[in-house]
């Protein structure tokens, strides 16, 4: 299988109301795929239905070899919960075997100071959690991340540092399908971009999708946005 | 006191203590997990469903604590599969189950037997029933602490738990069986209304202080033996049932714990 991931015809119906209908896509390896659109689009449902959170028809096809990291959108997590960083990242380096030194080079993957995980994961602060759902994703070792914008809540330059380390993931051989509202960071980095709109869904290259025209017909409204130098 | 006698007497008592400390450990475990899934409240009204059990066991002249034992697995399983299907929260399930368990169990339930399913029975059990006492809260420590990591994952997020290979309905399952079990043995030494009691307190106590899940669960067990130590001995010097007692001291201790600050977070 050359693809990581192949869909089709897949349609998503919650309480009642089609969110998804008859997607089709693929996601070659080792290649990024933004998934874009307006609130309400069907963004998270379709993420939910890839990792079988979800029912939906149709059909979903992972390479038999997937390993999924998964980082969801903001997590409700409640202040007082006495769970720290190091029993959540423990909790899954327990799964997969992973020992103290996996733990180590996830979090240093994701840059995330080691000291902050002896803090309770509900009085982390946006960014920190953030680092903290990504460098659990990285642990047991997936070719494939899921990422349901993982920079929401979290401040610009915490922001930007964030997406180039999603950026070196990929560069290191991950397929990543990323949620993203921010089009100049999917400009950027992206290699393929999923448009859902209230209307249908495109799908193709930033450069060719990513039109003034394109976004106005997908939010259904004028979208702009500035794409930033590229170092 | 003949020799025999009060070697009788003073294996009973060890008996009762081992049952009482092991009970306690089991309870301040599931109960560290039942408060951090937000069902520590659950935990009173799930021990009513015990009721109609207790009430047909007496009917049929069986032990109270085997069909107080049964309707706990079963409304454990009952529960979950409402729960999977409704997507109705797993409190606002035992809350109606309860409902129903209770008017049906005080139809069926009576006079002095009632008293002492609420209460507890205190006094020498016979030995199967010490056995049982001491192997169930084994099973559900054992339980707790070899999938205390698939707990917390599913706690925080079922989708991270999904895409971590855990099976979350199994996992769930898992807990409200060991939930059930854990207030069904407590039931037949503590009593209906206050073995949901050391499920909640040492868990409530531990939660103010503890930053981490180690340290929750230490303080938890550590509170609940401490409990039911100091309760079983009270209850001995005094003749009395030892459900009371054990539950009032963790209660004091949680009144003690409000002077210290919570831990800062």
């Amino acid at each position: 299988m050359i693809h990581a991931l192949e869909v089709r015809n897949l349609t998503v119906r919650l309480g009642g109301t089609e969110i998804l209908r008859d997607l089709t896509f693929s996601v070659p390896r080792q290649t990024s795929l933004a998934i874009i659109g307006p609130n309400g689009a069907g963004k998270t449902v379709l993420l939910k239905a890839l990792i079988g959170a979800l029912p939906y028809t149709g059909h979903i096809r992972w390479a038999p070899d997937t390993i999924l990291g998964y980082v969801p959108q903001k997590l409700d997590i409640e202040r007082d919960l006495p769970l720290n960083g190091h029993d959540f990242l423990r909790a899954k380096a327990s799964l997969t075997k992973g020992g103290p030194a996996e733990i180590g080079q996830a979090v240093r993957s994701v840059g995330m100071d080691p000291a902050v995980l002896r803090t309770p994961i509900g009085s982390m602060s946006g960014g920190q959690f953030q680092r903290l759902l990504i460098a659990f994703a990285l642990l047991g070792r997936p070719n494939v991340l899921l990422l349901d914008e993982p920079a929401a809540g979290v401040d610009a330059p915490g922001h930007a540092q964030l997406s180039e380390e999603v950026r070196a993931l990929q560069s290191g051989g991950m397929t990543v399908l990323l949620v993203s509202h921010d089009l100049s960071v999917v400009y950027r980095y992206a290699d393929c971009v999923l448009c859902l709109g209230r209307q249908g869904f495109w799908i193709g290259p930033p450069r060719t999708l990513l039109t003034p025209q394109m976004l106005s017909e997908v939010y259904g409204a004028p979208i702009g946005f500035h794409v930033h130098d590229v170092h | 006191m003949h020799p025999s006698a009060f070697m009788s007497t003073m294996s009973t008592d060890l008996a009762s203590l081992a049952l009482s400390v092991s009970m306690a450990a089991a309870a301040g475990l599931i109960g560290s997990f039942a408060i951090m899934r937000r069902m520590v409240l659950a935990a009173d009204p799930m021990s009513h469903v015990a009721l109609p059990g207790i009430g047909v066991a007496l009917l049929l002249h069986r032990s109270p604590l085997l069909g107080a034992l049964a309707m706990l697995l079963f409304g454990a399983v009952l529960i979950w599969a409402i729960e999977r299907r409704s997507r109705i929260s797993t409190e606002a399930i035992i809350g109606v189950t309860f409902s129903v368990a209770l008017a049906v169990g005080s139809t069926i339930t009576s006079g002095e037997d009632l008293i002492d399913a609420l209460l507890g029975t205190p006094g020498a059990l016979p030995p199967w029933e010490s056995a049982l006492g001491m192997l169930g809260p084994l099973a559900v420590i054992g339980f707790v602490l070899s999938s205390r990591h698939r707990l917390v994952i599913s706690l925080v997020s079922r989708e991270i738990a999904m895409t971590s290979g855990i099976a979350v309905a199994r996992t769930e399952l898992y807990f409200l069986l060991a939930f059930a079990l854990t207030i069904g043995l407590g039931l037949r030494y503590l009593g209906v209304l206050l073995m949901g009691s050391l499920i909640i307190i040492p868990a409530a106590i531990a939660r103010r202080f503890a930053r981490s899940l180690n340290g929750m669960l230490w303080i938890a067990v550590g509170t609940a033996v401490s409990a039911a130590l100091a309760g079983t001995s009270c209850a001995m010097l005094t003749g009395q049932h030892s459900g009371p007692w054990i539950v009032m001291i963790a209660g004091g201790l949680f009144f003690v714990s409000l002077l210290k600050p919570a831990a800062d977070r």
